[in-house]
């Protein structure tokens, strides 16, 4: 089976956010990059159909070339090879075509990749590609077992899952219960060491024309100070959230 | 021209996002000088729309469509766009509108902005506010494609009555053929969703074990509130994953959540940061939680949720 996972790069959760250039660009002065948290439980999941039932595993971006130590970490943690596609991402669309074109020149089986990133949250990609791929989908994904050509798949629901099945190729968007947290893993040096000679092929992009473009960032206004309540006065907090923020 | 809304039923019946994004719609329809179109699979009540600004509701009722499958959903969506010649198209942000919009996308050639948070600030060029970095800020995206899809974020425009006299029309749509098959659905019964709920009650590690979450379920009864938890707790075991909110569990975007034992690590807060109105009650007044909240109890919870629930079902008795 041909693996491939997309990793999307992004700032650590606990980084501060802040904007440059009139809030025109992301201030990544000081930011340390990380797989994206939801990609990880897509590559976690791909390292375990690797080493049990025997699979190939391609991990890609499209990104400049300061993505590329987030693609060694994923190297490092056993992914096979990695596929760089020289682009800033700026456009999900945009992105979803150059992997569209990454998936069919590379002949995968199965594409994984998180149900979202966690800096733009714009959660399209994965259902894009399938889209341009004419593959099936299964979004926000927690569970996925795989027998020769057939697939079973959980996905979320509002109050409960789903089960599907489906042939391959599929693509299917990650999130926690694909793998849990416990399963995630940290490279160690054997496999930092190996990954710095895993391939790492950069393709140029087809540059399609991109469908949004982000004219300004805002950060959140600043909050009112809580405001608090003697925890012998319970009445007092019911009447504020009756009478002020009348949500009770 | 026009713009579409696709209005997400369960069992028949209108999911509140459907009102949500139909409300959204009129005002988006308004701003661009031209009606909104609603499209309502298998529902029972399609005129319930009018009152949402709905002057033209197209409904499908096909036996077949009570199973959901994301490629027929999104192929008949994009009918619709066709037939209505559709500039704008909205979809909510429960599973299943989050899961047909890119899908819709492609298919109709369409830029797509998700977690669109308000009314498009301009129309030429379209630009709308979207949640970014898990809620810690916001970006101004411009839609630069003739159809542009909207993804509303829940719970940020409201549900708006417009009142207009509309009308059904039935619509016959193509169904196209999906490989990808439903085997079977398991819903928790009787209880109410975290997708669903106005309001949540959520409990963390402060509360020490599984076994004193009785108080928390009763606090969510007395509130008709849904139960969450802290990343800890599930991982725990003390609760199901299905009820860990957070940056990695479920987003929370109630009018209001509040937080019981729950310090308010980074994660959590930015799952539920979209909620109006957060109340936090923490033994620890260093806790982060109390730098979100917007009303706190410094003070032991299992103390002060036993008094809240019974000062809730006097106000509840009084106020009903």
């Amino acid at each position: 089976m041909k693996i491939i996972v997309c990793i999307s790069h992004v700032p650590d959760t606990t980084s501060k956010i802040n904007f440059t250039e009139n809030d025109k660009k992301f201030d990544s002065n000081g930011v340390q990059f990380v797989i994206n948290p939801y990609d990880e439980f897509a590559l976690t999941r791909a390292m375990w159909f690797k080493e049990k039932q025997g699979a190939t595993v391609t991990v890609v971006n499209v990104g400049t070339v300061s993505t590329e130590p987030t693609l060694r970490k994923a190297l490092a943690i056993g992914a096979d090879n990695a596929i760089r596609v020289n682009a800033e991402a700026t456009d999900g669309f945009a992105v979803a075509k150059e992997l569209a074109e990454v998936v069919k020149n590379g002949s995968f089986d199965l594409v994984l990749a998180g149900k979202e990133s966690i800096d733009y949250n714009g959660g399209m990609v994965p259902g894009m590609l399938a889209a341009l791929l004419d593959f099936n989908f299964v979004n926000a994904c927690i569970g996925l077992d795989i027998e020769g050509d057939k697939a079973t798949i959980s996905r979320e629901i509002d109050g409960g899952k789903e089960i599907l099945s489906s042939n391959l190729p599929l693509i299917i968007a990650g999130q926690k219960g694909l793998v849990e947290e416990k399963d995630l893993r940290i490279p160690n040096m054997r496999g930092i060491m190996m990954a710095r000679k895993k391939p790492l092929t950069v393709v140029e992009p087809i540059n399609s024309t991109p469908t949004t473009a982000i004219a300004s960032f805002e950060k959140q206004a600043a909050k009112s100070a809580c405001k608090i309540v003697d925890a012998n006065n319970v009445d007092e907090l019911i009447s504020l959230l009756h009478n002020e923020a009348k949500v009770i | 021209m026009s713009v579409l809304v696709f209005a997400e039923t369960s069992e028949g019946k209108f999911k509140k996002s459907a009102f949500e994004a139909t409300s959204y719609g009129k005002k988006v329809a308004e701003q661009l000088g031209t009606n909104v179109v609603v499209l309502a699979i298998n529902s029972s009540e399609p005129t319930l729309l009018y009152t949402y600004g709905a002057e033209k509701v197209l409904t499908i009722s096909n036996e077949a469509l009570n199973t959901f499958n994301v490629k027929i959903y999104a192929n008949i969506i994009k009918q619709a766009a066709e037939k209505e010649s559709a500039q704008v198209v909205i979809l909510d942000s429960n599973t299943n509108g989050l899961y047909i919009a890119p899908n819709v996308a492609v298919n109709l050639n369409a830029g797509y902005a998700s977690n669109v948070v308000a009314p498009p600030s301009s129309v030429a060029p379209f630009t709308v506010k979207r949640k970014t970095f898990s809620n810690k800020a916001f970006n101004n995206t411009e839609l630069t494609t003739e159809v542009k899809i909207i993804g509303l974020a829940k719970n940020s425009f409201g549900i708006i009555e417009n009142e207009v006299s509309g009308t059904v029309e039935e619509f016959s749509a193509t169904l196209i053929e999906s490989s990808l098959t439903s085997e079977s659905i398991e819903r928790t019964t009787g209880k109410v969703t975290i997708a669903d709920a106005d309001i949540v009650v959520s409990g963390g590690r402060g509360l020490k074990g599984p076994e004193n979450w009785g108080m928390v379920e009763e606090l969510a009864t007395v509130l008709g509130a849904a139960t969450a938890c802290s990343k800890p707790v599930s991982d725990l075991g003390w609760r199901p994953h299905s009820e860990h909110v957070g940056q990695t569990g479920k987003p929370v975007a109630s009018n209001l959540y509040i937080a019981i034992g729950i310090s308010g690590a980074i994660q959590h807060l930015a799952g539920v940061n979209s909620s109006k109105v957060k109340v936090v009650i923490n033994t620890d007044p260093e806790a982060p939680f109390f730098k979100a909240a917007d009303y706190g109890i410094v003070g032991d919870a299992f103390e002060v949720v036993p008094k809240l629930i019974e000062k809730l079902k006097e106000f509840k008795a009084n106020n009903a």
